[in-house]
């Protein structure tokens, strides 16, 4: 032993205690390297998941701790999927989510593109273009509803001086035809960003022999296109899609901020209507149940999305 | 066709993984589509069966 302080670990450790560790197999200490982790994923994500299906099947109210809990059965499922507002609300989050989900990737992709092109100033654009995606939801949040102010917005007199409208004839947070067209363009403008540099990874990563031997093929660049860079950027667009995907539908910071889930209830996310049913009128067995409807329709989403995903990669 | 039912007939995880793929995805849109209340109603079960027969068919074999 040439390590000294090894030498006298060694040494220091009691001998019963060092003929226990020199019987220990490589299979369990294995074990005991990964026994805390897999302790912290069971307290954290699995013993929170039990509980809240144990929850859902209850009336239990969180500001009541004290009263008597009811095993209810199925019944807050029965009540959720029949209720008109909840079902509201998932139409709200559909639109939110297709829309910026279309208005990224488009976007994301198309500035990836162009900044894959060698130009000048090539960094400082990546730079500037990344930006939103660093501030705080909640700055995005408080800025933009100064944007969209009807009388000082800046947004209402550029589209006023697009369309010729005046800039106090419409409030795109007060509206209610306006206001879910409202959040999908504030989040569109943080997060096209996020989705336009895993597109350029994606795009990077394409090596520049098989557009060499497509033109020596002599195909159109129009032709390379659809048949290099698509397929090949695509796993990468999926991946943003994943990521998008998810994080959208849970969806919270930034719309309470913008609307507060207004006008009436027609930004009103899954996520934000979930939080008041659970914090605010305290139905925690009901709040159970919809978050667990929510997490079966995410899970079951995910999966055929990774499925598709390794589909891609595997081509 | 038969191909497919074949698989579906001997257990093998293509076939059934896209049985589950379909009640996944017809769950989803039947959760948020602004046309019925009753398929709004019946999407979670629908979901449901999909995402845990996917579980289940993930470990058959290819």
């Amino acid at each position: 032993m040439s390590d000294p302080l090894a030498h006298r670990v060694a040494s220091a450790t009691p001998p019963q205690l060092a003929h226990r560790i020199r019987g220990l197999s490589d299979r369990t200490i294995a074990w005991l390297f990964v026994a805390p982790t897999i302790f912290l994923l069971l307290a954290i994500n699995i013993f929170p998941l039990i509980w809240t299906i144990r929850l859902s099947l209850t009336n239990f109210r969180t500001n009541k701790p004290n009263a008597e809990v009811e095993f209810v059965g199925l019944e807050n499922y029965r009540k959720i999927l029949t209720d008109e507002d909840t079902w509201i609300a998932l139409q709200s989050t559909a639109h939110f989510l297709i829309w910026t989900i279309v208005l990224q990737v488009l976007i994301g992709f198309t500035l990836a593109y162009l900044i894959n092109k060698k130009f000048r100033g090539n960094d400082l654009w990546t730079t500037l273009i990344v930006l939103p995606m660093m501030l705080s939801p909640a700055v995005v949040g408080t800025f933009w509803t100064f944007l969209y102010q009807p009388q000082i917005g800046l947004f209402n007199y550029f589209i006023a001086f697009l369309t010729g409208a005046d800039p106090a004839s419409f409030s795109m947070i007060g509206d209610v035809p306006l206001a879910p067209w409202a959040i999908v363009i504030v989040d569109t403008w943080m997060w096209t960003p996020f989705v336009m540099l895993i597109c350029l990874a994606g795009l990077r990563s394409i090596p520049s022999s098989i557009y060499e031997a497509a033109e020596c093929d002599r195909a159109s660049k129009w032709r390379q296109f659809w048949t290099i860079t698509i397929p090949m950027a695509l796993p990468f667009l999926m991946l943003a899609v994943l990521f998008r995907g998810i994080e959208n539908f849970k969806m919270f910071d930034l719309v309470v901020q913008l609307t507060g889930g207004g006008p009436g209830s027609t930004t009103l996310l899954t996520s934000i209507d979930l939080k008041r049913e659970a914090f605010e009128k305290w139905r925690t067995g009901y709040a159970s149940a919809y978050a667990v409807i929510l997490f079966v329709t995410v899970f079951g989403l995910a999966s055929i999305y990774v499925k598709a995903l390794n589909k891609v990669k595997d081509r | 066709m038969s191909l497919f039912l074949n698989g579906l007939l001997r257990l093998r995880r293509g076939p059934w993984e896209m049985l589950a793929t379909i009640l996944i995805a017809l769950g989803v849109v039947m959760l948020m589509q602004p046309f019925a209340m009753v398929l709004f109603t019946y999407s979670f079960i629908v979901t449901l069966v999909g995402t845990v027969r996917f579980i289940i068919v993930s470990h058959f074999p290819e």
